[in-house]
């Protein structure tokens, strides 16, 4: 049976269109419900730092947005237009391949585990996405890839294959691979979880700079409490496949009304 | 039973069967040449969401790893005239033995394809690239390092197995030293021959490859 969407807008429209907005969206595998009826907008060059237990459905929201996965209910729009789903006869239905290859062409995603191209260089890796996909001449997809490099601080390593850096640095390289699509939206799940403790500086950093020079939207998860309240505009705190609570960084670290959010943030304290 | 070898003989029969290992080289490369892509292709094929495909592959492959090439060469050169294909021993040798080592380098390519981790494909779509760009660029390349210890052996496989043309006629070695023992009625002279000359081509071909590997990991950048 197909989804009755009658009572999601075609498009979003308006004087506050949100950059990124789920309404009402479910995700299940299987018996679980990961996200339950999620509604969220992401203002345009806001950064809204996703927290929480881990299995809580962070990454999840963050897959869904990269349409990496599918969602069972609801919409997700970007930029106004849905993500999801496409218009056909005046309804929504679920999008084709061809229109998600356009919807997410503005969502750019950075992963736990880089996942960088082995057989590329880094600047091959930031090349790549803007000649292939982009179709842009290599002359031009190489500078642009120099410039980013050189904004994560990796210009000295170019020529290097992945398998010859640091997790920070192929880290890094990930960031500048994904800035290089120019996108609206970056996605940022758990960056530095896999890193040793001495090099995560250098990726925070990066992303530092991003919040503070660039008007990009950005979705973080992270389990670098400190990090977030330091940089985000909005922290989400999410359990079990809800918003459990969500308010500027200073007051949800400083003064959290639900208990699980409580119980949650002295537990991340204790364990540092 | 004396060991009378003659070596007057044995000059005399060698420029034949050097021509004939042109031959044998030749029935080898062009045969797997074949079989790389053919392989290639069927070991995407399984990959497609069309199910009724990838089952046919399948089959076809099972159907070919579970029955003996020699079947097949007979069958493809005998039989095919009945379905209204005739080919001459070359070509019907050279589709039968492509075939044939196809299925096998299917298996060894699906296994390096299965290898490619689950994160490059996810990488691929958040750069939006294309299904042929995301396998092409990305899947395939990973895919083929691991893949190229099994597809040596099956080039010396192949090499190795070319004496089953001479069934139906193709002039390689084993055909060549069947017609010169049958008309000197001396078998030891052309059977020791071919048997060095394999020796001489099999061997070197297993450490060269093993060289190539490396160096193919090392370009890659996975070593
Ligand atoms: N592919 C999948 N199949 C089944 N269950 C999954 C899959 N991916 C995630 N889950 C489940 O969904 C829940 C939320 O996962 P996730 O979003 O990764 O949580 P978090 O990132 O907050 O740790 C977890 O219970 C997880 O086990
Ligand atoms: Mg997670």
């Amino acid at each position: 049976m197909m989804e009755d969407l009658s009572n999601y807008p075609l498009e979003l429209t308006g004087d506050n269109v949100p950059m990124v907005r789920f309404l009402k969206v479910t995700k299940r595998y299987g018996d679980l419900v990961v996200l339950d009826q999620l509604d969220l907008d992401v203002a345009e060059g806001e950064m809204v730092t996703i927290i929480g237990p881990s299995g809580s459905g962070k990454t999840t929201v963050l897959r869904m947005l990269m349409t990496l996965e599918t969602i069972n209910e609801g919409v997700i729009y970007v930029d106004g237009k849905p993500l999801t789903h496409m218009e056909k006869n005046g309804k929504l239905v679920p999008a084709d391949r061809k229109y998600l290859r356009k919807a997410r062409s503005q969502i750019g995603m950075c992963f736990q585990h880089f996942n960088l191209f082995p057989h590329m260089t880094a600047l091959e890796n930031c090349m790549e996405g803007p000649v292939q996909v982009l179709g842009m001449k290599k002359a031009e997809a190489r500078e642009r890839a120099e410039e980013l490099l050189e904004l994560v601080g990796m210009s000295d390593k170019r020529d290097q294959h992945p398998s010859r850096l640091s997790g920070g640095q192929q880290q890094r390289v990930a960031i500048a691979r994904a800035l290089a699509m120019r996108p609206k939206v970056m996605l940022f799940d758990e960056v530095t979880s896999a890193l040793d403790p001495e090099v995560i500086g250098e990726v925070t950093n990066v992303i530092r700079s991003l919040v503070e020079k660039h008007n990009l939207t950005m979705l973080m998860v992270t389990h670098q409490m400190g990090f977030a309240k330091d940089i985000s505009d909005r922290v989400c705190f999410f359990f079990d496949g809800k918003i459990e609570e969500q308010g500027a960084p200073e007051d949800l670290f400083g003064n959290p009304q639900k208990e699980r959010t409580q119980q949650f943030l002295s537990a991340v304290k204790e364990a540092d | 039973m004396g060991f009378n070898w003659n070596w007057e003989f044995t000059w005399e029969i060698l420029p034949k069967l050097m021509h004939a290992t042109l031959n044998t080289l030749m029935a080898a490369g062009f045969g797997y040449a074949i079989a790389v892509v053919l392989g290639m292709v069927f070991a995407l094929a399984q990959r497609t969401p069309y199910w009724v495909l990838t089952k046919v592959v399948r089959e076809f492959i099972e159907f070919i790893r579970s029955t003996p090439l020699i079947l097949q060469i007979f069958f493809v050169y005998y039989v095919g005239p009945q379905f209204g294909l005739k080919l001459g021993p070359w070509t019907a040798g050279m589709i039968a033995i492509g075939l044939h080592y196809s299925a096998y380098l299917s298996e060894v390519y699906r296994g390096g394809l299965d290898a490619v981790p689950k994160g490059q494909w996810e990488a691929c779509t958040a750069l939006n690239m294309s299904t042929r760009d995301t396998y092409w660029r990305i899947v395939i390349p990973q895919a083929i390092p691991p893949a190229l210890a099994g597809m040596g052996n099956y080039l010396v496989g192949i090499f190795k197995d070319t004496p089953m043309l001479s069934v139906i006629g193709v002039a390689e070695l084993m055909h060549t030293a069947n017609a010169i023992g049958s008309s000197s009625y001396r078998y030891l002279e052309p059977y020791t021959l071919v048997g060095i000359i394999f020796l001489a081509i099999s061997l070197p071909t297993a450490a060269l490859i093993r060289v190539f590997e490396d160096r193919v990991r090392r370009k890659l950048g996975l070593k």
